[in-house]
């Protein structure tokens, strides 16, 4: 994870800005350039890219390693697929008790844990001890329709009404494209506050952030819940969006892990590596199932393994991530590689 | 300097499974002074300081930052009442700027980032360290560290500074600059200092009281000069055949 050397907020080149609006234009033409597959990898690619946002912010800013982030997820979506399909309420509304359940969620892990000093890799094991458990939890709820999953009414709409978060592919793209984007200002927003400063004395040295007169407990405690909030907005757009949740596919370890890959490839702690990290990823995984098609290597595995491969080579090689050897390669400043 | 105390601590008492590390002590720090606290390795010197400062509840005892009551803050707390302290091992934030590791102590309600950065550019400017605002906390040398350690305190606004050994491992020439620093800093702003400290050359240029802990007890305190030739101290510390 790379810290700031530089202040934020000193020397932004204007280089570096219009890279990023020629990157964010390029985004927002992207529908009516692409086929409906390619879309619905984007889809994907920009809910990674959020959600590696929501995690990067505790992980790579606070410094409090979550492995159960799916449990976020899960509860943004089932909270508000239930309150859809059992009292009508529209996802936007029903938005707010979603994530504000997920942000209480969040916080109970961490009065549990911040209380009683738990940190590093037992704050881990509690993160994941929480969406086991919730896994387990809704398998039993007939209400959320256990193992046998739940399921939205579907309607193969092209009007776009966001109020129900119905309408064609190109709509939840759009939504994520303007969540992502509004993640990145508001993150940047904060990291030039008091707020982002609090984060990162924390990540690097509770102790002596303690002793420079910052409350800890409440600092982590905000960080967890923004977290929370931010990855239960992701949950409740993708529930719309593919219409089922199962448990096991919802809550599972591998949807937590997932979810951390695109910030540590990218770059943890660093504005853009969650971007960076999810389009890398998800050109790469896409691709290497289409040339491995084309290559008539249908063999299962053989795409998990190139990707492990892969991100073996990240870590080894590039330990701080892929933004900031690619800032530093466009000759962006420091403040734009952090 | 005055005669009334800044810093009151009665009786302070502090065991660890049975061992007394702390026992009954009492001292007075009187506002604007440099008062040393010296004595042998496990006196009780550190876990004074780290019951000073919060970091651990003691078991029995009173401290009193000019009347208000510390037992049983929070370190953060005991920082906004008005005591900074370093750390006896550097703890830098290693990843951030010296420039980010300085403005993170002088951010508290009600100021900016960009108050704090100007106050926090003041501080280093004062230890030193101007040169090496934008470096990395993490690339710079021990002496420097000490001084950055020192300056994220300074940051705080505190009334009571704690420099806990802040001159070991340091080269006489550097610990003669860092004491130039403190008596500035003591001048200048007025800021009570009480350090722990094992570098004699340091007490004896610094203080203005020493106080001697052995065993977890105060068996000494006054004036530099008459502690050093103190019998009981000679004996349990500095040895009989110290020259000063």
């Amino acid at each position: 994870m790379s810290g700031r050397v530089l202040s934020a907020g000193e020397g932004s080149s204007t280089r570096a800005r219009i890279a990023l609006a020629l990157f964010f234009a390029a985004l927002a033409i992207a529908p009516f350039l692409v086929g409906d597959f390619l879309l619905s990898v984007l889809v994907i690619i920009l809910y990674f890219a959020f959600v590696g946002q929501a995690w990067n912010l505790m992980m790579g800013y606070a410094g409090q390693l979550s492995l159960g982030h799916a449990l976020y997820v899960g509860i943004g979506a089932y909270a508000s697929a239930a309150l859809f399909v059992h009292f009508g309420i529209p996802p936007l509304i029903g938005a707010l008790p979603a994530m504000a359940l997920a942000a209480l969620v969040g916080a109970s892990i961490g009065l549990l844990a911040f209380r009683f000093r738990i940190g590093g890799v037992y704050f881990a094991l509690l993160t994941i001890a929480f969406a086991e458990f919730t896994r387990i939890l809704v398998s039993h709820i007939g209400w959320l329709g256990a193992t046998e999953g739940f399921f939205l009414p579907i309607e193969n709409r092209t009007d776009i009404d966001l109020v129900a978060l119905r309408g064609p592919p190109h709509m939840f793209y759009y939504i994520f494209l303007v969540l992502t984007g509004a993640a990145l200002l508001a993150i940047r927003r904060i990291m030039d506050s008091r707020l982002g400063y609090y984060w990162l004395a924390i990540r690097e040295d509770e102790t002596a952030a303690e002793a420079a007169g910052i409350n800890i407990f409440r600092y982590k405690m905000i960080a967890v819940m923004i977290s929370a909030g931010m990855t239960a907005l992701a949950g409740i757009v993708t529930a719309f969006y593919y219409n089922n949740l199962f448990p096991t596919d919802v809550f599972g370890i591998h949807r937590s892990i997932e979810i951390i890959l695109a910030p540590i490839v990218g770059g943890l702690g660093t504005l853009f590596g969650p971007i960076v990290g999810a389009f890398v990823l998800g050109i790469l995984g896409e691709g290497l199932t289409i040339v491995l098609d084309q290559a008539g290597i249908a063999t299962a595995g053989v795409k998990h393994l190139v990707y492990a491969v892969f991100l073996f080579l990240i870590v080894r090689f590039l330990p701080g991530g892929l933004w900031p050897w690619l800032a530093a390669r466009l000759g962006l400043d420091r403040d734009w590689r952090a | 300097m005055s005669d009334t105390p800044l810093l009151t601590v009665r009786r302070l008492r502090k065991s660890f499974r049975g061992l007394l590390a702390v026992d009954a002590v009492t001292f007075d720090v009187a506002a604007g002074s440099i008062t040393a606290m010296i004595g042998p390795n496990g006196a009780g010197k550190t876990t004074t300081f780290n019951l000073i400062a919060g970091v651990m509840a003691p078991d029995d005892g009173e401290i009193l930052l000019d009347g208000q009551r510390l037992n049983g803050l929070r370190p953060d707390q005991i920082c906004h009442a008005g005591i900074g302290r370093t750390f006896q091992i550097v703890r830098p934030f290693p990843k951030l700027s010296v420039l980010d590791n300085v403005l993170v102590g002088a951010l508290r309600d009600g100021s900016s980032v960009r108050q704090a950065r100007r106050a926090a550019l003041d501080v280093l400017d004062l230890l030193g360290l101007a040169g090496e605002a934008g470096k990395p906390a993490a690339s710079l040398t021990l002496p420097e560290r000490k001084r950055l350690e020192v300056a994220r305190a300074l940051a705080t606004g505190p009334r009571l500074l704690l420099l806990d050994e802040v001159m070991a491992g340091l080269r006489p020439s550097e610990t003669d600059r860092l004491v130039e620093t403190f008596r500035d800093l003591n001048r200048q702003t007025g800021v009570t200092i009480l350090l722990i400290e094992h570098v004699m050359r340091a007490v004896m240029a610094l203080s203005d009281v020493v106080h001697v802990i052995n065993t977890g007890r105060l068996i000494a305190a006054g004036p530099p000069d008459a502690v050093v030739s103190d019998p009981a101290v000679l004996e349990c510390y500095l040895g009989e055949d110290t020259e000063i």
